[in-house]
């Protein structure tokens, strides 16, 4: 069954067309990429989906309903959050305080966020909770740091929590992989299968295509936003426009 | 010296008080309640000390006045990232409401104040509305816009009173009231604001100023949570404007005066901004030091001038963060 569905969206920048009737299917509880060159379109994309940029035709449907005239918090309130690929935590703020905001959120009120902490017990304590199944050590001084103070990584798990903070149904995470070391990012996949575990449906933007693979159900890949291939990873990665996208083609 | 560099350590008491241990000890209890103590025990006092001398008095009424401005322009400001010069167009709107509310409706005084503050907020947020969009300095040019259009339209339209003005408002009654009645609550706005940006409300209100694409993407209406701050600081402005009337007993086009706008920002800056009690402290400093200029004649602006920029020199970082500061840590020289 799918969750959301991508009809037709185009996209114009003052004539340059960013997007040309981009269509896909997610289906419900699984992890969908999407890869694509610089500039092919990707973050345009996720940007349309969660109602950031307004798109000049198309729709997007979740669960059925269209949402394709919403503003951004109430698509967001409805279930479809989004990560971004330049952090933006709340640097003033303590990191587990970063959480306090979409614990507080209509949508983790009404419907109790993740693990019940935006509407039972005390949103501290359950911050603190979120961050250490996030990877933050809890007994050490890591959570209670400023957001400013703390080095990429962390920053990118923090982006992922405030996400899940709130219980999405679909988590729009726009290149979570880059900027990491192997290390972290291998800290970061269990996450992503844990996630998917709890029947969070994934759409994940990625230039790190060993690693998205391996995570990976389905993928679409994007050039000059056009879509060219979708599939299972290893047919997508074979497909000859998507190696001429990515490498270059040899004809003149 | 070339080889040092100053340290700084949090007190132990300070770390002591943060958490609840802090209700164990008197000692401990007195370091968190007593500033507090002390400055509202002043501040109660001040009006019966100051009976000897009644003008200071009045100067300590308009004190409290900027204080509310200066504290409704530190939280737009500094906790929800809206730079607002509309601190003249608070305290026209709020002064006229309570001149019609008052001589036109005959609504009491005491009960006239507060509902032309709310009338007034109202309208302010109202008017301000199709501004939220706008961060920064663009704000801040349209805000203090408004003030200046309202004087022109009264101007030109003889509305309201024209340029004569409303008369005929009542004064505050009592002896004390006039002075405890704006103490109380400016005392209410400091100590329930600073308990409010700590709640999860306020937290939100925060995160509007680090940047507003997350609260959006957390699925929270950000212009509605910027409605709500500029209702909250405008109800504050307006109530100042409205008891300023009453003050003067006479709401005209002086109370568009640009003074309103500014000098609370000077306040907010020599108090040091994102306290708030920063805001009471600076107004504090600079009401009474122009009172007290005046004995210099014409040369008072350019001491106020000097003032002003050594305290913006010398101490950039507000009163207020360097008294606390001074509080809760101690300093020292160490090798590099």
């Amino acid at each position: 069954m799918s969750i959301l569905t991508v009809d037709g969206i185009s996209k114009t920048f003052k004539g340059l067309k960013a997007l040309i009737s981009v269509s896909f299917d997610v289906k419900e509880g699984e992890i969908y990429g999407i890869i694509g060159p610089n500039g092919s379109g990707k973050t345009t994309l996720i940007n349309c989906i969660t109602g950031f940029v307004k798109y000049d035709s198309g729709n997007v449907f979740f669960k059925g309903k269209n949402i394709s005239k919403w503003p951004p918090h109430k698509i967001a309130r409805a279930g479809v959050t989004r990560t971004f690929q330049i952090m933006r935590p709340y640097y003033s703020l303590p990191a587990y305080k970063n959480l306090i905001i979409p614990l507080w959120a209509p949508r983790a009120r009404k419907l109790g966020g993740w693990r019940g902490g935006g509407k039972h017990g005390d949103r501290n304590t359950v911050a603190v909770d979120i961050l250490e199944e996030l990877g933050f050590e809890r007994d050490s001084r890591v959570p209670y740091k400023p957001a400013s103070a703390l080095p990429t990584g962390y920053l990118k798990r923090l982006e992922l929590a405030r996400c899940i903070a709130m219980r999405p149904e679909i988590i729009l995470c726009d290149e979570i992989f880059s900027g990491l070391s192997v290390s972290e990012i291998a800290g970061l996949m269990p996450l992503i299968e844990k996630l998917k575990i709890e029947g969070i449906t994934l759409i994940m933007v990625e230039h790190r295509l060993k690693e998205l693979f391996q995570v990976a159900d389905r993928v679409m890949a994007l050039a000059f936003g056009e879509k060219i291939a979708e599939g299972k990873s290893y047919e997508v990665i074979e497909d000859s426009r998507v190696k001429e996208a990515y490498l270059g083609s040899e004809e003149v | 010296m070339e080889n040092k560099r100053i340290e700084r350590i949090d007190r132990g008491i300070k770390v002591r008080t943060e958490g609840i241990y802090s209700i164990v000890s008197m000692r401990e209890m007195m370091y968190i309640a007593g500033p507090r103590i002390i400055f509202l025990g002043i501040l109660f006092l001040l009006p019966l000390i100051l009976e000897a001398a009644p003008y200071w008095k009045r100067v300590m009424n308009i004190m409290f006045i900027y204080s509310l401005l200066a504290i409704s322009f530190d939280f737009l400001a500094n906790y929800t990232g809206l730079v607002c010069l509309g601190g003249a167009f608070f305290i026209g709107i709020g002064g006229y409401a309570t001149a019609i509310l008052n001589s036109v409706l005959h609504i009491p005084v005491l009960l006239s104040i507060p509902l032309a503050a709310i009338i007034g907020a109202v309208v302010c947020t109202l008017l301000l509305l199709p501004c939220l969009q706008l961060r920064g300095v663009y704000f801040a040019i349209i805000t203090l816009m408004f003030p200046l259009l309202f004087t022109r339209v009264i101007e030109a339209t003889n509305i309201l009173g024209g340029t004569n003005g409303i008369t005929g408002l009542e004064s505050i009654p009592g002896h004390f009231t006039e002075n405890y009645y704006i103490m109380i609550v400016a005392l209410i706005a400091l100590f329930g604001l600073r308990r409010f940006v700590n709640l999860d409300a306020g937290l939100v209100m925060r995160g509007v100023k680090d940047n507003e694409q997350s609260i959006r993407a957390s699925g929270i209406n950000v212009t509605w949570m910027k409605t709500q701050a500029v209702f909250i600081s405008s109800l504050i402005g307006c109530f100042g404007g409205a008891y300023l009337a009453h003050l003067y007993v006479w709401a005209g086009l002086s109370l568009f005066a640009l003074d309103f706008s500014i000098i609370p920002i000077a306040a907010v800056a020599i108090g040091g901004g994102g306290t708030i009690f920063g805001a009471i402290a600076g107004s504090f400093i600079l009401v009474p030091l122009s009172e007290f200029l005046r004995f210099f004649g014409s040369f008072r602006i350019v001491l106020y001038c000097i003032i002003l920029t050594a305290f913006i020199v010398f101490k950039s970082e507000g009163i207020m963060t360097y008294i606390t500061r001074k509080y809760h840590q101690f300093e020292r020289w160490v090798d590099v």
